[in-house]
């Protein structure tokens, strides 16, 4: 790979070492695909888990003396100031929370604790070169913003942040844009709920290839929360941080763009019975249920403000705990525009910095949940609570009850 | 019997080197299923399933799992000092190369040869990633 003379100072540890072990990991990345040379990117998004490896590498970075370039935004872990009053989690557990938001402070990451940063605080435009990981968000900002990412893990990303640049391979490169297979959705799509399933549905068939989706009937144009589902289950149940959608996505305005010339290598059909049977293979069977989690990915104002109509003034049924994962915007405005304390009388908590993937919630494991998004199901699942999967309207209504039907 | 020793070229992913009995894995490995205590494989139905890959030279397919799994899974193996003492890669991926780094795991690919046909579980194996060369001697 060709370095520049600067680029090579890093590398031989003349910025410092935190700036030497992240050029490090950029050069092997280079160096396994090929890549020519780095690139400077404009944004960066680091998917920060509060795992012990992802934290020690922020650290390591960090007490070299590096710090961030190109400011990355966060994802959530767990907001520790507001959930340790009502669950308990270890001494260990808390301690890690604590010294995760340390080493991302002291690096000079924006924490915005948020999965959604294409939505509001770091939206890119057209044809940025940008390093974004967490799996909700790199489909959305390839497909839907036209923007160019890899699918980065969190550590890479953040090397991107500190160099400010990233390898040229993969998805910063037009070739690797086109799609590969093409996918006839005939199955009627509404909310982001059915986006979703479709999403995971198209990704078991996809494993790490480039889906085209022509959809000659769909009623309504997606949101950005339908689309932000249909990539977060894409890229969930199969490694897909890129997708096309024909007449609707930046590039893919004709059947003939989005596969830029070449033959589909295969093709798949999507009927109402695919998705109906994928949302039986997905879900638990119904039953008594002790939580409701809605907000993978973070739950937006809007959809904050459907919940609030479904539920019709009624109160979440008593043993049930309903919690609606969400931005600190999102959250703000909330608060401001009264749903917060209207919902929690009802029952219905928001929480802003958090991730259905943490040790807070571990007082439910054991009992059966229910939400909307079959990826927070599967993440719940290694950690021992099974979920139901329903449409919203049928998440509402089995926290009225106590029991998903 | 005299001890044949066979030296392939490989391209370094991480700097350093290591030696030692070589196993093979076919399939790609999560690192995040080991126990790290041991360094022994716990995935079900993984063909490594209770071996061990303390100080060993792996063989390896190729990675798989979500990128934060498989950074912890390596990190948890360092601090516990059973990760292998270099890896042998067949198919490289991202997230493999950046847990590898984040560690300092010896590492490399594209060995001159299929690295399934020329290693086999319990041969000796040195691996120099700063000079690219792989040393196969084979078990009698």
């Amino acid at each position: 790979m060709l370095l520049t003379d600067e680029e090579k100072r890093m590398l031989d540890g003349q910025c410092g070492k935190g700036v030497m072990k992240a050029m490090e990991l950029l050069v092997a990345l280079g160096k396994a695909f090929d890549a020519e040379r780095l690139i400077p990117v404009t944004r960066t998004h680091v998917a920060l888990s509060g795992q012990e490896g992802d934290t020690y590498w922020c650290g390591l970075l960090a007490d070299g003396g590096a710090r961030c370039t190109v400011i990355p935004t966060t994802n959530p872990a767990w907001d520790v100031a507001s959930l340790t009053k009502r669950y308990e989690v270890t001494a260990e557990e808390l301690d890690l929370a604590l010294r995760t938001v340390d080493v991302y402070r002291r690096i000079g990451a924006a924490l915005t604790f948020c999965c959604t940063p294409g939505l509001g605080t770091n939206v890119p435009a057209f044809g940025e070169h940008i390093a974004f990981s967490e799996s909700s968000a790199t489909p959305y900002v390839n497909s839907i913003l036209g923007a160019r990412t890899n699918r980065e893990s969190s550590v890479s990303a953040l090397a991107a942040a500190v160099v400010g640049k990233t390898p040229l391979y993969g998805f910063h490169l037009d070739e690797n844009r086109r799609g590969q297979f093409l996918v006839r959705v005939e199955a009627p799509l509404g909310e982001p709920y059915d986006w979703g399933l479709l999403g995971w549905y198209v990704g078991r068939f996809a494993g790490s290839r480039v889906p085209v989706l022509h959809i000659p009937h769909v009623g309504s144009r997606p949101s950005p929360e339908s689309l932000l589902y249909l990539g977060a289950e894409l890229n969930t149940s199969g490694a897909v941080p890129m997708y096309h959608i024909v007449g609707m996505t930046p590039e893919a305005q004709t059947l003939e763009k989005a596969f830029g010339g070449s033959v589909p290598e295969a093709e798949l059909v999507v009927t109402k019975r695919d998705l109906r049977e994928q949302e039986d293979a997905v879900s638990e069977k119904g039953g008594r249920i002790n939580l409701v989690m809605l907000g993978c990915p973070h739950y937006t104002y809007a959809q904050i403000r459907e919940v609030e109509r479904l539920m019709k003034g009624r109160h979440v049924r008593d043993g049930v705990a309903f919690w609606i994962l969400t931005s600190c915007d999102a959250l703000e405005l909330a608060s401001r525009s009264g749903e917060r304390e209207r919902l929690a009388e009802l029952g219905v908590d928001l929480v802003a910095d958090t991730c259905i993937d943490e040790p807070c919630w571990k007082s439910f494991e054991g009992g059966l949940g229910i939400t909307d998004s079959p990826k927070c199901a599967y993440y719940r699942e290694r950690r021992g609570q099974p979920f139901v999967i329903r449409r919203l309207s049928g998440c509402v209504e089995a926290a009225v009850c106590g029991e998903a039907l | 019997m005299s001890e044949v020793e066979r030296t392939y070229r490989c391209r370094c992913i991480v700097k350093g080197s290591g030696c030692g009995e070589a196993i093979v894995s076919r399939e790609p490995m999560c690192f995040y299923l080991c126990d790290p205590e041991t360094g022994t494989v716990i995935e079900k139905s993984h063909p490594l399933q209770g071996k061990s890959l303390a100080g060993k030279i792996l063989v390896l397919q190729s990675g798989k799992g979500s990128s934060v799994v498989q950074v912890d899974g390596f990190y948890q193996l360092w601090v516990k000092g059973t990760l292998p003492a270099a890896i042998i890669v067949r198919e490289t991926e991202p997230v493999l190369v950046a847990s590898a780094v984040v560690v300092d795991a010896v590492m490399v690919d594209r060995l001159e040869a299929d690295p399934f046909d020329v290693i086999s579980d319990g041969d000796w194996v040195e691996v120099d990633a700063d000079e690219q060369l792989v040393r196969v001697r084979a078990a009698q």
